[in-house]
């Protein structure tokens, strides 16, 4: 891609820096694409569509990180419904009590400084 | 693996480098060739011998050329396949491949690590994920806990099961003078040990320790005129799934279930013809994905199957006999160790550890996380 172009990474920043999770769709495939890259690894093809993720999804794995200094928190993966799997973490309850099959809704994270935003969930009821 | 025949060459000298904690300022060139030269007087090889090497590193980026300069030769073949902890079972694959088609004849497989002496931080330069990074998973540890999570959502598998592996391990590595680990383990001490990242504690993931070692590997009709019992490389098998654990195809079902078959195949044998499974214990949850990928019991009844010591030394079948990554040695990179352990139980070399008429051991290498998986299936001269 040319020099001028943007990656498939700052495509993706630049979504969630308007807070958007974004994702690739692959036509071909007829399936979601996700980390953000440069060919459709279901069909070879460098034919991929950005999308717009609704930002609802379900626990698929959870685990609590006890670093050696300050709290523990809570690192899982989720499945967006649009059909793709993403690492990320849910706030705003004990990160114990995060569940598998618990819903859960997008809220974009921005750490501030020089670190850029990144995608986190929270509970989500009934949807 | 398709393409390889059934026992073409054989492992026919191993060792270990100084291990644990070792001098300090050793280099992780200096552990390979330690291993080398003990390797080669196991075998009754020579230097001027090798015409093959293959290595594989995190502290070094060309090791393979900084062994070959180390050892003053220019062998006909390099390999350096690096996939993580695995590498060392595709390398055997590789070498095996290369003798069959007469590239070399007698080839090295080196590892070293000091990892504990310099600091994992030193030892393996940290890569940024832009999707993963940020939730700071603490790796690998958190993206096997994301796996154990899966399967105690969908097997019901306890921590209790997870521990029993813990405490099998050290039972194994009370009876190897060479493992790290001398004091007794028991379920309560792993259960009540630091947590990492749950549902692991400290006693679910594996020692950080110094370490390396050599294989000499050659051809069939090589092996038979040389020192000890040749281990003939049955069956090879090799499946990369993923790299970052985002990717996963399944977290509860590993590469090794096509690894496995593919080297069952080739061997011409099944899980019920294993005397002694050496399996990659990176964390406990290891143990209980390979013994079901690898066809010792059904999946999802792992955590049952190695409860209540059946994996131990006093139970009916014998798992990581060493001491495995747990308790006996863990460098970063364990694989080289699983096809020592299983070389050794073949030769009836293993003093009090030594598993009963072994004719038939596999090793199971895992690298990144759970991302490549290769099973090597190696057997005595009663398999032939």
């Amino acid at each position: 891609m040319p020099a001028g172009e943007q990656s498939p990474l700052n495509t993706y920043l630049a979504h969630l820096e308007k807070g958007e999770l974004a994702y690739q769709y692959s036509p071909e495939a007829g399936r979601a694409v996700f980390y953000p890259r440069v060919l459709c690894p279901f069909t070879g093809s460098a034919k991929l569509e950005w999308r717009i993720s609704k930002g609802l999804g379900t626990v698929h794995a959870t685990t609590v990180v006890y670093p050696a200094q300050g709290a523990p928190f809570n690192v899982a993966l989720i499945d967006c419904d649009e059909g793709f799997r993403l690492m990320s973490r849910v706030e705003g309850i004990d990160p114990i009590e995060v569940k598998i099959g618990q819903r859960v809704r997008l809220r974009v994270h921005r750490p501030g400084g020089d670190e850029p935003p990144c995608p986190v969930f929270v509970p989500a009821e009934g949807v | 693996m398709e393409g390889l025949r059934r026992a073409s060459a054989a492992i026919v000298g191993v060792a270990e480098s100084d291990l644990g904690q070792v001098a300090d300022g050793l280099s992780v060139i200096d552990l390979m060739a330690q291993g080398v030269q003990r390797a080669l007087d196991d075998c009754g090889l020579k230097v001027k011998d090798i015409d093959g090497v293959f290595s594989a590193t995190t502290q070094s980026r060309l090791s393979v050329q900084a062994l070959c300069e180390y050892l003053g030769i220019d062998p006909r073949f390099l390999g350096s396949t690096i996939v993580g902890g695995s590498s060392f079972e595709y390398h055997v694959a590789h070498a095996m491949s290369a003798i069959e088609q007469g590239l070399c004849n007698v080839a090295v497989i080196a590892y070293g690590s000091t990892q504990r002496s310099v600091g994992r931080k030193q030892a393996s330069v940290r890569e940024i994920n832009p999707y993963e990074s940020p939730f700071k998973p603490f790796m690998p540890s958190s993206a096997y806990a994301l796996a154990a999570s899966r399967h105690m959502h969908q097997y019901g598998t306890t921590r209790e099961e997870l521990a029993a592996v813990a405490v099998a391990a050290r039972e194994w590595a009370l009876l190897n003078p060479a493992a790290w680990e001398k004091k007794p383990l028991t379920l309560e001490g792993v259960l009540s040990s630091r947590m990492v990242s749950y549902p692991f504690t400290v006693r679910d993931c594996c020692l950080v320790t110094d370490g390396g070692g050599a294989l000499i590997v050659t051809s069939a009709e090589r092996a038979r005129g040389l020192k000890k019992q040749p281990a003939y490389v049955l069956g090879c098998g090799q499946s990369t799934t993923h790299s970052s654990i985002s990717s996963m195809p399944d977290l509860t079902v590993t590469g090794a279930l096509a690894a496995g078959k593919a080297a069952y195949k080739m061997a011409k044998l099944g899980p019920a013809n294993v005397d002694a499974f050496e399996l990659y214990d990176a964390f406990t949850i290891n143990t209980i994905l390979f013994l079901e990928d690898l066809g010792a019991c059904r999946k999802g009844e792992g955590g049952a199957f190695v409860a209540g010591g059946r994996i131990g030394p006093n139970g009916s079948l014998p798992v990581n006999t060493n001491g495995g990554g747990l308790s006996y040695c863990h460098p970063g990179m364990y694989g080289l160790f699983l096809l020592i352990e299983a070389v050794r139980q073949l030769r009836g070399e293993c003093g009090a550890r030594q598993v009963k008429d072994c004719e038939v051991a596999l090793a199971h290498g895992n690298g990144g996380v759970l991302s490549s998986q290769a099973t090597v299936i190696l057997g005595n001269a009663a398999t032939l």
